[in-house]
């Protein structure tokens, strides 16, 4: 793979740098069979340092999960070696079994099988809480 | 299907409607004596409350249904290993509501997603128990003949007490109501509750320490009880308990229609020579929860009267 270049895939860039590794487990992308480039400390006039994301098959990237970690992340949809778009991330309004709650006091600690729900709860900044016991995951 | 798992799903306007007919049936009780007639509630207790349990037990017997249930976990299937869900599933065909109290925090939410009737929370661990705060509405209302224009001081634990918390959010929608939360430092409202609601909301509060120069200010006076367990040190506990306890001194203090409420049940946070004081509405908060409970009932069940 030329990481350079990808002919049809997705590229993730503008990662704050440091966070590559923890998307590409939330991704699940080790359990795909085609290349993924992680680039790590990459030069950027707007941000200093950032950490870029290349994957060289047009999958489905759970947008929510990208949405969640790091909004400000751009999603590069690349066909036949031509960028056809470029996706503007927002937090989601929900999240469902991509983190999981840590208040030992909460249903879903004794019943594994209940779906992790969480929500954005509208306060000064983006704040995700259980939908079962409310608490913030920080 | 309509549940009540927190009391923020009600609206101002539901609470209103709801305290309306609660007013209506303490008027009026024959009226509502048959109205749930061939109806069942389910009271699932996984832990037990048995104070709670009555006052929804009594509530649906008083409108002429029905009840059934468990008290505590070991008598449930849950004791066996069964899923809250599970037990729910199948609750749901044999009852028309279901009153759940649960020591985990949530399990009332998991029973609303599954359930083919409407879902009560009766208490989920330190979390919700919006009876208790729709209790605590009534009996304002009842007392005070309203729910706007007041100073409601809260007293004791406000840190872990979730009883306070709701109340303040719940009664921060109402106009012109000013807080007043009186606690030893350490156990002082936790800030999202100042910021996020009271803030937000433009509510006028004011954090105090004392009790006795908070009293001539109150309305109403909202107690809950200090437990040891919560002072890092036993003679910070020893220094501060008597501050927080109710007597007939402090009592002197305040307005004379003043209303001391308290979920009960109290431990040593109110005198019991306050009872017979007629300012002392905390029993007849113990009644006033019977009667909302009804309300409640008729409007999940969808019976307009
Ligand atoms: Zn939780």
């Amino acid at each position: 793979m030329n990481i350079d270049s990808i002919n049809n895939g997705i590229v993730l860039d503008h990662i704050t740098a440091g966070k590559s590794m923890q998307i590409y487990k939330l991704l699940n992308l080790d359990r795909l069979d085609c290349s993924v480039a992680i680039i790590k400390n990459v030069k950027s006039s707007k941000m200093g340092r950032k950490d870029i994301i290349k994957i060289d098959e047009a999958i489905d990237v759970n947008l929510d999960v990208l949405g969640y970690l790091d909004p400000d992340i751009t999603v590069n949809i690349i066909r036949n070696g031509v960028r056809i778009q470029k996706l503007k991330l927002s937090p989601p309004e929900e999240l469902v079994n991509v983190i999981s709650c840590k208040n030992p006091r909460c249903i879903t600690t004794t019943e594994p099988q209940i779906p992790q729900i969480f929500y954005l709860s509208g306060e000064d900044k983006p704040v995700y809480r259980c939908r079962y016991c409310d608490s913030e995951r920080k | 299907m309509r549940h009540l798992i927190d009391i923020n799903d009600l609206s101002i306007e539901e609470i209103d409607r709801l305290i309306a007919v609660a007013d209506d049936i303490i008027a009026d009780p024959q009226k509502y004596a048959e109205v749930c007639h061939g109806k069942k509630l389910a009271t699932l207790f996984f832990e037990p409350s048995t104070r709670t349990r009555l006052s929804f037990e009594a509530a649906m017997m008083e409108l002429g249904g029905n009840v059934l249930g468990f008290s505590s976990a070991d008598s449930s299937s849950s004791a066996k290993g069964e899923s809250v869900s599970d037990t729910i599933r199948v609750v749901s065909y044999y009852a028309d509501v279901i009153a759940m109290r649960h020591p985990k925090e949530g399990a009332p939410r998991v029973a609303s997603a599954v359930s083919d009737v409407p879902v009560i929370n009766a208490g989920d661990g330190g979390h919700n128990h919006p009876t208790q705060t729709l209790t605590d509405l009534l009996t304002i209302h009842r007392e005070k003949g309203r729910l706007s224009d007041m100073t409601v001081g809260l007293c004791g634990d406000l840190m872990f007490g979730r009883t306070v918390h709701s109340l303040i959010s719940a009664m921060s929608r109402y106009e012109n109501v000013k807080f007043i939360l009186i606690s030893p430092p350490e156990l002082r409202v936790p800030d999202y509750i100042t910021q996020t609601v009271l803030k937000r909301r433009g509510c006028e509060y004011e954090v105090a320490e004392s009790l006795d120069s908070s009293m001539e200010k109150l309305d109403i006076l909202y107690m809950t009880r200090i437990q040891r367990e919560r002072f890092f040190n036993e003679a910070d506990y020893l220094r501060l308990k008597d501050t927080y306890i109710l007597d007939t001194d402090k009592m002197a203090l305040g307005k004379p229609d003043l209303s001391v409420m308290h979920p009960l049940p109290r431990v040593n946070e109110i005198d019991t020579a306050v009872d017979a004081d007629p300012r002392a509405a905390y029993f007849r908060q113990a009644k006033y929860g019977k009667y909302i409970r009804m309300a409640l009932i008729l409007m999940l069940l969808g019976k307009e009267i």
